[in-house]
């Protein structure tokens, strides 16, 4: 079946004209009065305005939350966990509606923001609303007198600036634990995807008391730098790409806060000889986890964009994968059988059209794909990539840089230690698949991985309660788990003597 | 910052309408800077800011200067890019990141060249400046 386009009659998504500003609990407009246009990936035209926010809407929106920040801060873990739990129940109730939005708004099929982004970010609001219940600090007795107690207390106010590849489920990676932890929130969504998010708050903002989740829309220099350098936040997360991750930074060290940072990687994914020694369920399965370089049209920080395949094996496997991605084929989003969606934008397909460009230049074999796909009629100015797979080696700029595009790099490797070295041989480490029937060499290899997470016989499962983060320049920080909460926690110590008599110093 | 010594050979180029658009910007906003990001989202782009608002590290490699705007890439990159020319151009877009230009509807983006060997051993004969030389 096919969604109906939103603003069309009879779609489960009108939008306003334009959303303003989400501060104090009220839409509220620019200060200066200016919007800008945002333009579906599906189909290249502009759909609503925007607020184009400042520094006086950031400053606004600090007010507002520093205002809501004590009572909120001081309000019972199980009320707060109540609240997002509503919240997770409002989105559920309304899954279909901000699936169509989220499709609209960044051009990722349906099919994925029905089963994936939007479940995702509902369990997410629901398991911080469960793990705060269970957050405690600790006591210890130094001696018999003397003991220690620490005590989690929230930062107060903190800036959270998110990315564009899954505008509500990043948001809800970020705001839940933080919401969580008792702290008030200014938001600035991605100036490409906006839209679902402000759908969003439109639904359940009236959920939070007043201030504490204020979202100021716009564009990075204008709106997004004003938060991340504001003298008045305690905490600063960002999720993007490197040279904004050490500006942001460079931010915080004038106000010496602490950042966490989500900044990207090149993610091998590995391939053992023994996946082909049967040709059974579990070689699908690997042959399913190579084609995972398509989901989301590849734009996943994590995207397993570099495919290494043990050389003994690497022509059949790659034969058979090639022969199953080419399988799909970009279609209408709103489709609920299309698998590859739009890009984002279209500077993003045109990046991507330069990668595919240089790999070429570099000597590298386009074995599938390689262009751009015009699908007519509505959708004949959408951005669309045909998926991508290049053979090469790992010195090579297509195997270096994450294209956050539908675009895979394929390589060979000799034995474990080979693997390992191709594997480690990037700036990055965020992501890594690895695909064996080897109980040893997955453990082993999984280890020697520089990568905060391996998916080992599995790939792109993003659930709650398991850490995701970076090693080396991919960032800062572990999302996705209880211990997330740390990150937007103060600890007080409150050292205690419960001896009345003098300690005989003076 | 002080200034850095004369460059033989830029490993970096811009297209007019890149050109223009530098200038557009230097008149709103004074002197620019550029940096060549990596990473996701908008990794692999370049980013325009009012010179001096990033503090260069000192193995950040400077790649050229254009139009007036000095294009900087961080150290452990550079060796990955280092057999590459970048040109500098400008697409339609939205833009991302704190760069300069994402409120004008367009975006920076680099196209890619492959160095000659000629130019492999200029570099190699006189290496690009880095961010420690101007201390």
């Amino acid at each position: 079946m096919r969604y109906v386009s939103p603003n069309s009659p009879g779609s489960l998504v009108q939008y306003p004209d334009r959303y303003d500003h989400y501060i104090n609990g009220e839409w509220v407009p620019p200060a200066r009065g200016r919007y800008f246009e945002n333009v579906s990936p599906v189909t290249g035209r502009p759909f609503i305005q925007i607020a184009r926010g400042t520094h006086e809407d950031v400053e606004r929106a600090l007010d507002a939350a520093h205002a809501a920040k004590a009572a909120w801060g001081a309000t019972p873990a199980a009320a707060r966990a109540q609240i997002l739990n509503r919240i997770a129940d409002v989105m559920e109730q309304n899954l279909e509606q901000l699936a169509v939005s989220e499709t609209w708004d960044n051009g990722k099929p349906i099919r994925e923001t029905l089963a994936a982004d939007l479940p995702l970010a509902i369990d997410h609001f629901r398991y911080f609303a469960g793990v705060i219940r269970a957050n405690e600090g600790t006591a210890a007795e130094l001696d018999a007198n003397t003991v220690t107690y620490h005590i989690k207390e929230p930062l107060g106010v903190v800036g959270q600036i998110i990315p564009w590849n899954f505008p509500l489920l990043m948001a809800a990676w970020k705001l839940a634990p933080a919401l969580a932890a008792g702290n008030c929130v200014v938001l600035k969504p991605a100036e490409q995807t906006p839209a679902s998010i402000m759908l969003w708050v439109s639904l359940v903002g009236h959920l939070l008391p007043k201030g504490v989740l204020n979202i100021v829309n716009g564009f990075g220099i204008e709106a997004g730098k004003p938060l991340a350098q504001s003298p008045r936040i305690s905490k600063v997360a960002f999720t993007g790409e490197t040279s904004t991750g050490r500006l942001i930074m460079q931010y915080a060290s004038e106000n010496i806060i602490p950042v966490t940072l989500e900044l990207g990687g090149k993610s091998p994914n590995i391939f053992f000889a023994d996946v082909m020694a049967e040709d059974d369920a579990f070689r699908q399965k690997a042959l399913e986890g190579f084609g995972m370089f398509m989901l989301n049209q590849g734009e996943v920080c994590t995207c397993p964009s570099r495919a290494l395949i043990q050389r003994s094996i690497y022509k059949d496997f790659l034969d058979l994968a090639v022969e199953r991605a080419r399988l799909t084929v970009p279609g209408d989003p709103l489709d609920t059988n299309t698998k590859l969606g739009a890009q984002a934008s279209n500077d993003q397909l045109e990046k991507i059209l330069s990668y595919i460009d240089i790999g070429q230049k570099e000597g590298a074999t386009l074995r599938m794909g390689g262009e751009r796909v015009r699908l007519g009629g509505e959708l004949e100015h959408g951005y669309y990539c045909a998926p991508t797979v290049f053979e090469g080696h790992n010195k090579m700029r297509v195997f270096q840089e994450e294209i956050f595009g539908p675009v895979v790099s394929v390589t060979s490797f000799e034995d474990d230690a080979d693997a390992i070295n191709l594997a480690n041989d990037t700036l990055y480490g965020l992501g890594a698949g690895l695909w064996t029937r080897s109980v040893h060499n997955a453990y082993r290899v999984g280890r020697a991985v520089q990568a905060g997470r391996v998916w080992t016989n599995c790939y792109h499962l993003y659930p709650a309660h398991a850490a995701f983060g970076g090693y080396k320049h991919s960032g800062i920080g572990r999302e996705n788990h209880h211990m997330m909460l740390g990150h937007y926690q103060q600890t007080k110590n409150l050292l205690v003597s419960y001896d009345p008599n003098p300690m005989g110093f003076f | 910052m002080s200034t850095l010594p004369d460059q033989g050979f830029s490993q970096v180029s811009v297209t007019d309408a890149a050109a223009a658009l530098i200038r557009r910007l230097v008149l709103d906003h004074g002197p620019v800077m550029f940096f060549q990001s990596g990473g996701c989202c908008d990794g692999s782009a370049p980013m325009c800011w009012p010179k001096g608002e990033f503090r260069l590290g000192e193995r950040d490699v400077r790649l050229g200067v254009i139009e007036g705007a000095e294009y900087w890439i961080g150290g452990d990159q550079y060796e990955r890019w280092a057999h590459t020319r970048l040109v500098l151009d400008v697409v339609p877009g939205r833009g991302a990141g704190f760069s300069l230009e994402a409120p004008e509807g367009v975006r920076f983006i680099i196209r890619s060249e492959l160095c000659s060997l000629e130019e492999l051993t200029a570099l190699n004969n006189t290496p690009l400046p880095r961010g420690g030389d101007a201390r």
